[in-house]
């Protein structure tokens, strides 16, 4: 009897297994083959890549400000975007403005998701009271509309970067809390959890092996496609006055302190804005992507 | 569904106060002295003390809160630092015109959104689908702020068509149901129906598309069913849904309303809260958001409760 | 010797018995549970809500290295025993010994009591975790009692290839590359590798092809005999507990209806709805019709179970007395029956004759 059971072992040993592909492997190949997602991952891999290299690339010192060559339109001299309403470079202010927005776009999501899916896996996993306490406190956050919370909070708190930021995560917490309770709740459901229980696992093992794996990728995937929305509101936030203070560049605070340049140099004037409008076009399109190359049925 | 309503409406009290209380809360994360705005620099100890008994800034926080919840509930949201005046005369004010902007905005993100999610739903995976579906990323990814930019720069700097700032002729605060006054409207209204649009749209593309998939109706049409019955059918099916996103959007439009009443000067709430951000005028801060976020949650218990009773097709329990 | 439990298997003793092979494996004393209804606003006002009756005192005894079937409509509370056994839900009142020790008491606590009984599911997919190579799968199991990471995984291989699965094809394989009967086979691996007396099969075969089922069914079957395993075999199929089972468990509403060894209480069964239960059963052979009429409608709702014998509702032989009295579960000759006929002075017109006849 023993004999029968080691033989294939021993075999086994010699021969390479059959190692099939992951679950991510797969993801990436589906979105290798969508020209979309392609597309929207390279506009970002360069917008990334300006910002990081923004100060070996720029023309101009951004920060450098002429009273002579105030509001220049595109291609004047040897400023290929123009100048703003302080004589600086265009090009070279949208270039270090990637920086702080990108930074200010994807950081508020990025910690939310660490705390938002930590809450939600912590109610859904644990349920009964400990669910309802914290589902309810989600719940009267998620009861403003995103806008107002994050200015309600910046306003109250005041200006900065770091408020910005603050108001921000706090404003995408409850959406990823909530998204990551019911996967949670599904999987927590699901046989091979119960299988685990039945052998005797600790819950703190349980969650790690089983259920951590099951609900990050659905978790993520939603937390890309708040991305772009993060994007418009934290640019959004400097629009106001809310986020980065001058002279700082950043492409909200640039699109604020254009605005009365709209009449004398319109095109200028909207750059910082398309800026924005790429970069929150490209995470959509990309989460998009994600999402169905993710989608088992597909 | 008689108890489902009741039990979703007594659910809402728990989320006001908890709303009500984070409104509350805004005043004390706000760093620094909130009578520091009001106060001249050379205030005596005794003016200070006299203003924080006025604004009842010395009592306990449960005291505070339920002192202001219950004067809150009375209609009294206290005075604003910077003007004087009732906050709640000012807000009522203001929520006037962010309704009515919000209002039409929705409108016309319902109509045009239907409209495009409609064909691009029937004719499901061709070109016209990957159009109208392009449009609505579009109206998603688009900050509205910019877009209300761009518009002014098409519309009034460069064609000269339509005002470009304010709610009426010579800055006047009066408003008319006349083109004068409505030109002002159309602007901002139109910048504002773009993300409802989106949204609108990929909910109703998603919703016919369902619905012509069912075998039922499969079944209809092999068996020779009208076009115009099949499209009775899918409005019918489609609209409480349909309808439900629309009320939901009408709801964050008027918490979103205040980046493109910046861009617009429309004096709306969103105009409101800049100037009590800017001015570090709390009490209006504070008075503002209470009142659009209890918009906002009221505005949802409607739409559940609309939806509940018109479609008997969702079991809540 | 890669699977430990292999050679221990042959010694006398080999499981540190007590009380002998005549002393049951598991002994299940007035098990209860009652799920609460979520409840209703009114009810929240009243302070009250109602309870789901799904297992209402449920006594048997599984005797080691046999096969218990247990048979009885959807909603009976079969699979509600299951898990009650597994205390993947706590039981609402009742007592489960194992091995001459309670459950959950410091001579058996609830941690090495899972490691000696194991359970598979009926949804082979559902059971195994989607991210994880299905060696880690069956492997995860012993490590969590402590076997090192590396024996974990080489008994799970081991078990691979004793279940069917040519290791070096499978073992880093993901569930969803597998078939159903491939998957089922996994889940037997799973539930072998911590070493347990006693598995639990909830509906283990339902789902498969007939002719994948009957290939488990036989591993199943060489398995027990490999490694001296009881089961608890639950199934709608009677014909499949039939074939596996020594001895069968009928439930209805909660409760046992019968019990007895399985020929036996294929050929004569005692309790009208044993009766009726086999009635709809396709006989393969002509001769062995029964006349009872097949059961007709669903079983009453189990938040509001009748009153006395629960079926008396749906039972060709009830009369008012069965209304009113509970039936207890009398035994005789190895055979249980929990009906009011087979109660001497029940006040039922055929408790004699039946007494008598049987």
């Amino acid at each position: 009897m023993s004999t029968a059971i080691t033989a294939p072992a021993a075999v086994a040993a010699n021969t390479p297994y059959e190692r099939s592909a992951g679950f991510w492997t797969g993801v990436l190949r589906k979105l290798a083959r969508d020209p979309v997602a392609i597309g929207a991952a390279i506009v970002l891999l360069l917008l990334v890549a300006m910002a990081l290299f923004a100060p070996l690339l720029t023309p101009h010192d951004p920060y450098q400000a002429s009273m002579l060559k105030r509001l220049k339109p595109i291609g004047f001299e040897n400023y290929l975007l123009g100048t703003d309403e302080l004589g600086r470079d265009m090009l070279s202010r949208l270039m270090v403005g990637a920086r702080l927005s990108l930074f200010m776009g994807i950081t508020p999501v990025l910690i939310a998701f660490v705390i938002g899916s930590g809450i939600g896996i912590l109610a859904g996993y644990a349920g009964g009271l400990v669910n309802t306490l914290i589902m309810r406190t989600i719940d009267v956050l998620y009861a403003f509309p995103s806008v107002l919370l994050a200015i309600a909070l910046s306003g109250a708190l005041g200006a900065g970067i770091g408020n910005a930021l603050l108001s921000l995560t706090i404003v995408f917490i409850p959406p990823i809390a909530r998204v990551a309770e019911s996967v949670t709740t599904q999987v927590r459901s699901r046989d091979y959890v119960e299988a685990a229980r039945a052998s005797g696992a600790e819950a703190f093992t349980i969650v790690r092996v089983h259920v951590l794996g099951n609900v990050l990728g659905p978790i993520f995937v939603y937390s890309t496609s708040l991305i772009a929305v993060s994007m418009i509101l934290a640019s959004g936030l400097s629009f106001l006055g809310l986020g980065v203070k001058p002279p700082e560049p950043e492409w909200g605070l640039m699109l604020n302190t254009l605005r009365t340049a709209i009449y004398t140099q319109p095109w200028v004037a909207a750059l910082p804005g398309l800026m924005i409008f790429i970069t929150s076009i490209s995470f959509n399109l990309l989460s998009d992507s994600l999402r169905s190359a993710m989608d088992v049925k597909n | 569904m008689i108890f489902y309503l009741l039990r979703r409406i007594v659910y809402t009290i728990p989320i006001m106060l908890g709303v009500a209380f984070f409104c509350f809360l805004l005043v004390h994360i706000s760093p620094g002295d909130p009578l520091v705005a009001i106060l001249p620099p050379d205030a005596s100890a005794e003016l200070q003390r006299q203003l924080m008994t006025l604004y009842g800034f010395d009592r306990s926080w449960p005291e505070q809160f339920f002192t202001w919840l219950w004067r809150a509930l009375q209609g009294d949201l206290g005075t604003s630092i910077a003007s004087g005046r009732p906050v709640a005369e000012e807000v009522f004010k203001a929520v006037g015109n962010t309704l009515m902007l919000a209002c039409l905005a929705t409108l016309i993100g319902f109509v045009l959104g239907s409209l495009f999610g409609f064909v691009a739903g029937y004719f499901s995976n061709s070109w016209v689908d990957r159009a109208a579906s392009a449009l609505s990323v579009l109206g998603v990814s688009v900050p509205h702020y910019w877009l209300g930019m761009v518009m002014v720069i098409i519309f009034s700097s460069w064609l000269a068509w339509l005002p470009a700032t304010g709610a009426g002729p010579g800055g006047s605060d009066a408003w008319a149901w006349d083109w004068e006054h409505i030109q002002f409207m159309i602007l901002p209204a139109i910048t504002m129906s773009v993300i409802p649009m989106g949204i609108i749209a990929r909910t109703v593309r998603a919703l016919v598309a369902d619905i012509l998939a069912q075998e039922f109706v499969v079944g209809l049409k092999a068996k020779g069913m009208t076009d115009t019955g099949i499209f009775l059918h899918v409005v019918k099916n489609a609209a409480p849904t349909a309808l439900a996103v629309m009320g939901l959007q009408l709801g964050y439009l008027l918490g979103g309303s205040i980046l493109i009443e910046t861009v617009f000067s429309w004096p709306g709430t969103g105009f409101l809260l800049n100037s009590a951000i800017f001015q570090r005028d709390l009490p209006l801060l504070q008075g503002t958001i209470l009142v659009l976020a209890m918009f906002f949650v009221l505005l949802n218990l409607l739409v559940d409760v609309v939806q509940t009773t018109i479609d008997p097709r969702i079991q809540r329990s | 010797m890669s699977i430990g439990i292999s050679v221990e298997h042959i010694g006398a003793d080999p499981h540190g018995d007590r009380g002998g092979p005549a002393q049951p494996l598991l002994t299940v004393k007035k098990l209860v549970k009652h799920f609460d209804l979520k409840k209703s606003f009114l009810e929240t006002l009243n302070g009250g809500g109602k309870v789901v009756r799904a297992v209402d005192g449920v006594d048997f005894k599984v005797l080691k290295g046999e096969t218990l079937g247990v048979v009885g409509e959807s909603g009976c509370g079969k699979s509600t025993t299951a898990r009650l056994l597994m205390h993947l839900i706590e039981p609402s009142a009742g007592e489960i010994v194992f091995n001459g020790e309670t459950v959950g008491s410091p001579a058996l606590p609830l941690r090495e009591y899972r490691r000696q009984v194991q359970m598979v599911f009926q949804d082979s997919y559902s059971s195994l975790n989607p991210r994880l190579t299905i060696q880690d799968s069956i492997a995860f199991g012993p490590q969590v009692h402590g076997v090192p990471k590396r024996e974990a995984l080489t008994r799970a291989r081991d078990l691979l290839a004793r279940v069917g699965l040519e290791p070096s094809r499978f073992a880093e394989r993901y569930p969803h590359e597998l078939s159903g009967g491939q998957r089922q086979r996994v889940n037997i691996a799973r539930a072998l590798a911590s070493e347990p007396r006693l598995v639990i099969l909830d509906e283990a075969v339902s789902a498969l092809d007939k002719s994948v089922e009957a290939q488990v069914l036989n591993l199943l079957m060489d398995l027990k005999d490999e490694f001296g395993l009881t089961y608890i075999f639950i199934s709608h199929d009677l014909h499949v507990v039939r074939y596996i089972s020594d001895r069968v468990m009928v439930m209805y509403l909660g409760k046992v209806a019968e019990t007895g060894p399985a020929e036996a209480l294929f050929e004569r069964p005692l309790h009208p709805y044993t009766r009726a239960l086999l009635s709809s059963m396709p006989s393969m052979d002509p001769d062995h019709r029964t006349e009872e009429a097949p059961l007709a409608g669903d079983p009453p709702n189990p938040i509001d179970p009748p009153p006395g014998c629960r079926f008396h509702t749906r039972c060709p032989h009830a009369e008012a007395v069965c209304a009113q009295q509970v039936p207890s579960l009398e035994s005789e000759n190895g055979r249980e029956a929990a009906c009011l006929i087979h109660e001497p002075g029940s006040g039922h017109s055929d408790a004699r004759a039946a007494i008598y006849a049987a």
